[in-house]
């Protein structure tokens, strides 16, 4: 049985291809949806996607190989050292709620939109094209 | 056809140079440098905070206390958007008239839905009052018990939030962040500064007044979540 820190630094490439990469991939996922779909509601969702794609990579950002939460928990007042920087972990908590209010008013938007024109698609909605 | 050739090699080139910049930035390498002579910030916040505040949930520290000022800016912007979905969705009352759910839950739901809430709404408060000891904080918990107003309203068509509570509790929360930092201007000269009373590390009446601003947000946040739920679930469509 490995230990982890074994298999971090043995798959050390791998793991940060697969954490960055996830992270890149939502990124452009969202930005795709936002950019080519037509649907109201499915341009919200990209970007929900979005955000959480740029959330994953302020954390990934911030770990510590054998890193902890940094929480100085009883038992483990001296591990300092271990800890992961908690400013990118901040920060997205900030983004988060940020993410959420933009959703929440770009759905409500939606659902107005919805009521007057009786069509979520986009290219429907052109009483402001001349 | 051709604005979508575009917009693909646009994401391609996007991509790619996110994964160029990211891939300079080794995975998991420790960037904190030396943790008793701080130089870098987040150093500094993890030295100062089990031993200048006494709260041992570091993210807590940076985000009520060390950076406090952010924080009201963000309560505010969550603030502004509830008030833009409510002003956006507002509808005069007559127009109300068809039925919320268009399919009555089992009494099953509906018996699990009335044991669950108050535990939901425990475990929510739990989060936010420990917000400096645990994991969690104000946001989490008023998110958790906006969850437990949201099984409520979509498993009961009777269950409508008091609107004058949830915009009294909400005012209160808000003002009372406000009358925090103006309580740290007034007596130690600067906006949200701390307490010099900090308690010990890993009690639970630690830290000055970061766990008294943390209960606060989670006040507002889960009124303000629960306010978001009900206008978005109470929208009717428009009667012809």
């Amino acid at each position: 049985m490995m230990e982890f820190s074994e298999i971090f630094f043995k798959y050390k490439d791998l793991i940060s291809i697969a954490v960055y990469g996830t992270a890149i991939m939502l990124i452009i996922i969202g930005l795709y949806g936002v950019l080519l779909k037509k649907h109201l509601v499915k341009i919200a969702i990209g970007l929900s996607i979005m955000d959480s794609g740029i959330n994953l990579l302020f954390v990934a950002v911030g770990y510590i190989q054998n890193g902890t939460a940094p929480i100085f928990s009883p038992g483990h007042e001296g591990d300092v050292a271990k800890m992961v920087d908690p400013v990118p972990q901040a920060l997205v908590l900030t983004a988060i709620v940020i993410g959420f209010a933009v959703t929440a008013l770009a759905l409500s938007l939606i659902i107005r939109l919805y009521k007057h024109h009786h069509t979520a698609n986009i290219d429907q909605i052109n009483s402001l094209k001349w | 056809m051709l604005k979508k050739y575009i917009i693909f090699a646009l994401i391609a080139v996007l991509g790619f140079y996110l994964a160029s910049t990211f891939k300079a930035i080794p995975f998991g390498a420790n960037r904190l440098g030396d943790l008793n002579n701080p130089e870098t910030v987040s150093a500094f916040y993890l030295q100062k905070s089990p031993e200048d505040l006494h709260v041992a949930n570091t993210i807590t520290a940076i985000v009520v206390n060390f950076r406090g000022f952010d924080t009201l800016g963000e309560v505010t912007v969550l603030f502004l958007a509830v008030t833009g979905l409510m002003s956006i969705l507002y509808r005069k009352e007559e127009e109300e008239t068809e039925e919320r759910l268009a399919i009555p839950s089992s009494s099953l739901v509906r018996t699990g839905a009335k044991i669950l809430f108050p535990l939901i709404l425990v475990l929510g408060i739990y989060v936010f009052v420990h917000g400096h000891l645990t994991p969690g904080g104000g946001f989490q918990g008023g998110a958790i018990i906006a969850t437990g107003f949201l099984l409520m309203l979509i498993t009961y068509k009777t269950f409508y939030t008091n609107h004058n509570v949830m915009t009294w509790l909400e005012s209160i929360a808000g003002l009372g962040f406000v009358a925090a930092g103006l309580y740290g201007l007034i007596v130690y000269g600067s906006f949200l500064q701390n307490t010099a009373w900090t308690g010990n590390l890993n009690d639970l009446i630690s830290g000055g007044l970061i766990p008294l601003i943390y209960i606060f947000i989670g006040i507002k946040v889960g009124t303000e979540l629960t306010s978001v739920l009900d206008t978005l679930l109470n929208i009717k469509p428009r009667k012809k």
